[in-house]
């Protein structure tokens, strides 16, 4: 079986980006260990040579002429922007200043 | 006005407007007040473009009494699964990180219906970025099934399902990832295909997990689905895993002839999984075909098993990845508290994704970490390549794989929310199709005692919708009943 423990939850939620509340950490303790504990059943499973799907067609890189065609513009890039100058998309600071 | 209109199939709706019985704004009228009667208690539509529909509907009609042919979907209304970019309305995945979002472009899906003159009603309900069994992991509303208010539509593509059930659209898109075409097509009372990896652009729809993601359409009837088909699928350059193979005119394959046709049942779906209930009806469309000339056979599938397994660790993984790029910088939601970077991305997303997104963010997050990745996203990859072979060697012997869509028919709201295994193993009979490509279809056969739909789930080669099709429309002649209209009750 596998055991999560809350340890492990806040270091996943760390890479993954999220700040989770404590309640939500302890619920995912025991949904990550059930659903990770029924993946386990892969392990009975003996892989050994088999190569790994990992993706259906059989596809090669698909190139096209490198010529610069019509995009969007700079007013529809940043029509959705929570914050912008009309330039540029606007973020809080990145660098403390000293 | 006088006719109900929306009753009437795609194919009905075009010989009607091709002999000047009607008109597109008179049939758009007729499915706008159908939303507005049923609407409430479904609540399939998050979103309900009246205007734009009544504009896209004159235009159809200006462009018939010019004597243009745009083909048969000319006029006809339709719905979208919110997952789709259109640039009208908002493109929300009902999921509040993109509460607002106004796409700038339109899916490829879209531009190939608009130019075949489509009338798009508004945007349906759906699992928060199609994550889900049910619908109700939809940020904006739970989509109740129309042949019983208390039951679910399945999911993720439950508004689409419902609107078509209920008779608020003639046909409509959604998207299939691990079933969530087929499912609610199943649990709706309608015909639901998942088209084959590579046949249908996925320009423009909203990424969940790029290697199983397909878009398909949602119709009354295997005729309206193969003019649909026509109309969205082929190769498209934006979309760089679509496939250069031709696409045949699907309406050549509505044949009333399964002579000689193999159909494969694979034992393994039918084991004491199945509702017993579920099964018989399964049975009894299988014997339909056999009565038409078909050659029933047993196959194996004997990787089947742990499909459920193998989806749920590449799915959250690609998802993880795929779901990284709302960062609250560039479009999506930001969190006002945000005075940092570090916070605007974790405020951002902790507040704008819903629990199951969070879920399966960290599912995936932990399969693919250091020290996990062989373990769990590699072993996942490598048992896929042997559920694909399953399936080669399955289709040595038959032509058309039967079976199941879902192993119970819909099941009541709230029923499976609290437990999340429970609610991924509803989908045991679909995703293993994701998971090797192949195309895919759900086809009403018949009510349970309870009076909710049972899904006949039909598999076919890759790029062979064809044969699913003729499957498909066989059975419909001669079924020997009517699924009638769902109640809406």
């Amino acid at each position: 079986m596998a055991s999560i423990t809350k340890s492990d939850v806040e270091y996943v939620a760390r890479l993954a980006q999220l700040t989770l509340s404590e309640e939500a950490k302890d619920r995912l303790v025991g949904e990550m260990s059930e659903i990770l504990s029924y993946m386990d059943q892969l392990n009975a499973l003996d892989t050994t040579g088999i190569e790994p799907t990992m993706h259906v067609l059989e596809m090669v890189n698909v190139y096209r002429d490198d010529v610069v065609e019509p995009s969007l513009t700079r007013e529809e890039a940043l029509a959705n922007a929570p914050k912008t100058d009309g330039e540029y998309f606007i973020v809080p600071r990145i660098l403390e200043m000293e | 006005m006088g006719r109900d209109w929306y009753r009437l199939t795609a194919h009905e709706l075009r010989d009607a407007l091709r002999a000047g019985e009607t008109t597109s704004r008179e049939i758009t009228e007729s499915f706008l007040a159908r939303i507005d009667a049923v609407d409430e208690k479904v609540k399939a539509y998050t979103d309900v473009w009246r205007e734009h529909a009544l504009t896209k509907a004159d235009d159809a009609d200006a462009a018939l009494k010019r004597g243009e042919d745009r083909g048969p979907l000319a006029g006809v209304p339709m719905a979208i699964k919110d997952v789709i970019c259109t640039t009208q309305g908002t493109t929300t995945c009902c999921s509040q990180i993109l509460k607002d979002y106004r796409s700038p472009f339109d899916a490829t899906v879209m531009k190939r219906l608009f130019s075949a003159g489509a009338v798009p009603l508004g945007k349906v309900n759906m699992d928060e970025f199609a994550m889900g069994s049910s619908t109700e992991n939809s940020s904006v509303q739970v989509t109740r099934n129309p042949w019983n208010l208390k039951c679910v539509p399945g999911g993720s593509s439950g508004g689409s399902a419902a609107a078509v059930a209920a008779d608020e659209c003639a046909y409509s898109l959604g998207s299939d990832t691990g079933g969530s075409i087929r499912q609610p097509a199943a649990l709706c009372g309608c015909l639901g295909m998942k088209p084959t990896y590579g046949r249908v652009s996925r320009f423009g729809l909203v990424a969940f997990a790029s290697s199983l993601d397909q878009i398909g359409p949602f119709s009354k009837d295997a005729e309206d689905m193969a003019l649909v088909l026509n109309a969205i699928c082929g190769h498209d350059r934006h979309d760089s895993t679509s496939a250069a193979i031709a696409v045949p005119d699907f309406t050549k394959a509505l044949r009333d002839d399964v002579t000689g046709l193999r159909v494969g049942l694979p034992k393994e779906f039918f084991t004491d999984a199945l509702n017993a209930e579920m099964r018989e009806k399964i049975e009894a469309a299988v014997k339909v075909l056999e009565s038409r000339g078909a050659k029933i056979v047993e196959v194996s599938l004997p990787h089947s098993k742990y499909a459920i397994a193998v989806y749920y660790i590449i799915c959250t993984a690609e998802a993880s990845a795929n779901l990284a790029r709302f960062d609250g910088v560039r479009y999506g939601y930001r969190s006002p508290q945000a005075a940092n970077t570090h916070d605007l991305y974790h405020l951002s997303k902790t507040d704008g994704f819903g629990p199951e997104v969070k879920r399966r963010i960290m599912l995936g997050t932990y399969v693919l970490s250091s020290g996990y990745y062989d373990a769990y996203y590699l072993k996942a990859q490598k048992v896929r390549t042997l559920i694909r072979r399953d399936y080669q060697q399955a289709f040595e012997q038959c032509d058309v794989i039967a079976g199941p869509t879902s192993p119970t028919a819909a099941f009541e709201v709230g029923a499976k929310t609290d437990d999340p295994l429970e609610m991924y193993l509803s989908d045991i009979y679909t995703i293993s199709l994701n998971l090797a490509g192949m195309p895919g279809m759900s086809v009403p056969c018949g009510l349970t005692d309870a009076k909710l739909p049972a899904g006949l789930q039909l598999l076919g080669k890759p790029f062979d919708e064809e044969t699913l099709l003729r499957t498909a429309y066989t059975y419909e002649k001669h079924r020997g009943f009517e699924m009638g209209a769902a109640p809406v009750a």
